[in-house]
């Protein structure tokens, strides 16, 4: 089970906390003008790397709140975790094509 | 290199000499030639099947597969061996059942004992859902020509004497969809069958080869080569069925897949005597569950909820299927569990697999396997093979193809698992 620190309520047990896929996926301002292909990039594509990961977790057994972690998928341990609107902490990219 | 045929007088004559006289079963060259017709990456049962079925159907002869690790190594030695054809959507049925004629016959067919036994799979309804949930897969089942019946409970616990359908239980069974051409088979002799005959027909199976890019220099962007930790490989048609990697592998070529990689676990018991004479899942309370022929109790967990390359689990998804288990086989609550472990599996969006072509010219991928790719072993590579030798879709693989994520045709068997992952 992983320990993952929300950002808010500190060190708390994976349990506590739903996962919410790949994070700073901006959904577009105007679906109506993307041809299908982008449409289906937004909704569908997803980086999948192994290595540092940009993801959202949601602390759902704890504060509700939604907050975004890096963490590297082949070792399971977390770079970090910020809340959400705040950008990606530098030192986190390596690795990830994003 | 001929292939020695198993008989039985070889294995009487071997038995005589003190089995001293075996070779080995497949060529495994250190490393791969120049060039190759075809390429298949990633060396799991999909893979060395579609390269069997390239040479043996479609008359490939320079054929390579390029395996990273060893041959079975990845999901295929990971998975639990349950085999079935019954889904619900007509294309699913057709894909899976497929499959499931090609494993009655493939112990003969490939001259080496898979172990294919079909004892029957159980899937047993637990709430009124479940009940509608079930007939309706029945039903459609039916039209679509695959066997499917309704139990009831008493009927469930006659196929099946460990199953506990007290009305005290605390999730009552209260009957149950069996499948009596299912069952299992064994994973590594499926691994190892088609390695030995793909190798007889001239297939190079390179281990500990990793590839690690994709040279697009062809007409259009074509593939024209792979970059390999055993050097350049020039072929202009590639197979990636890499499983839990596919995404890493299609990023060489440029393209971003509708997939994400989850760990799924798996645990064995200690092994003790016939106990349990079918598969048996459940989707309510999860849990599904066969003894292996060594006598372990063999137990599936669900995945975890983060996307991971660890090929381990949290250890609460194995507890939650254990209480599962536990609670509906009684007698299993005092054995003991021996090993766990976890593959990476590559889910899509829809839960089917993705099998055929890909924007870029010459790259085919079979993919996206999700939590239920072992069955299909013989079907898809037969599939995935007709697509690489004539370059379009083989009828049975066409409604699976990686467009339909743009066009919207999915193929939504992810409300129609069998066991919720």
């Amino acid at each position: 089970m992983l320990l993952i620190r929300c950002p808010h309520c500190g060190d708390r047990p994976e349990v506590e906390f739903r996962h919410g896929g790949e994070a700073h996926l901006a959904r577009p301002p105007e679906p109506a003008a993307l041809s299908d292909a982008e449409w289906a990039a937004y909704l569908h594509q997803r980086r999948n790397p192994r290595g540092p990961h940009a993801e959202r977790w949601r602390h759902i057994h704890g504060c509700g709140r939604f907050f975004n972690a890096v963490r590297d998928t082949l070792t399971d341990r977390f770079l970090a975790t910020y809340p959400t609107g705040a950008a990606r902490p530098d030192g986190t990219q390596q690795g990830d094509p994003a | 290199m001929s292939m020695r045929r198993f008989s039985l007088l070889s294995l009487a004559r071997e038995a005589l000499r003190g089995h001293s006289g075996w070779q080995p079963q497949w060529r495994s060259p250190p490393s791969p030639a120049a060039a190759y017709d075809a390429v298949i990456v990633g060396g799991g049962g999909h893979g060395l099947a579609t390269a069997y079925y390239l040479a043996r159907e479609h008359g490939m002869r320079r054929i390579a597969v390029l395996e990273k690790g060893w041959i079975g190594g990845g999901n295929t030695g990971r998975n639990t061996t349950i085999i079935r054809s019954n889904y619900l959507f007509p294309e699913s049925a057709a894909l899976y059942d497929h499959a499931l004629k090609l494993w009655e016959g493939l112990s003969r067919e490939l001259n080496y004992n898979v172990m294919f036994s079909p004892r029957g799979v159980l899937m047993s309804a637990h709430s009124v859902h479940d009940i509608q949930s079930f007939q309706r897969h029945i039903h459609a089942n039916r039209l679509a020509g695959v066997d499917n019946e309704w139990l009831t409970p008493e009927q469930c616990k006659a196929f099946c004497p460990p199953l506990d359908i007290s009305p005290h239980a605390r999730y009552p069974v209260l009957g149950g969809a069996l499948q009596r051409r299912g069952g299992t088979a064994r994973h590594d002799a499926v691994a190892w069958g088609y390695a030995r005959a793909a190798s007889a027909l001239g297939v190079d199976i390179i281990q500990n080869c990793e590839v690690t890019g994709i040279r697009r220099e062809g007409p259009g962007g074509a593939v024209s080569a792979l970059e390999t930790t055993k050097g350049l490989v020039r072929t202009a048609r590639v197979g990636v069925v890499a499983a839990g990697s596919t995404s890493l592998v299609m990023a060489m070529a440029g393209l971003r897949m509708p997939l994400e990689s989850y760990p799924l676990q798996a645990l064995v018991s200690e092994p003790v005597k016939p106990v349990f004479p079918c598969v048996v899942m459940s989707n309510t309370v999860h849990a599904y569950i066969s003894q292996s022929d060594k006598g372990e109790l063999v137990i599936g967990a669900g995945t975890d909820q983060y996307t991971s390359y660890s090929q381990a689990g949290s250890i609460q998804i194995l507890t939650h299927t254990l209480d599962a288990i536990t609670e509906m086989f009684p007698m299993f609550r005092r054995m003991r569990m021996l090993r766990a472990w976890g593959g990476i599996v590559d889910v899509t969006p829809d839960r089917s697999p993705i099998i055929g072509l890909t924007p870029v010219p010459g790259l085919f991928v079979n993919c996206g396997w999700g939590t239920g790719g072992f069955k299909a072993t013989p079907g898809s590579g037969h599939v995935f093979a007709a697509t690489i030798a004539k370059g379009e879709p083989h009828p049975i693989a066409a409604p699976f193809n990686l467009a339909r994520f743009e066009t919207g045709r999915m193929i939504d068997e992810a409300a129609a698992a069998a066991v919720a992952h």
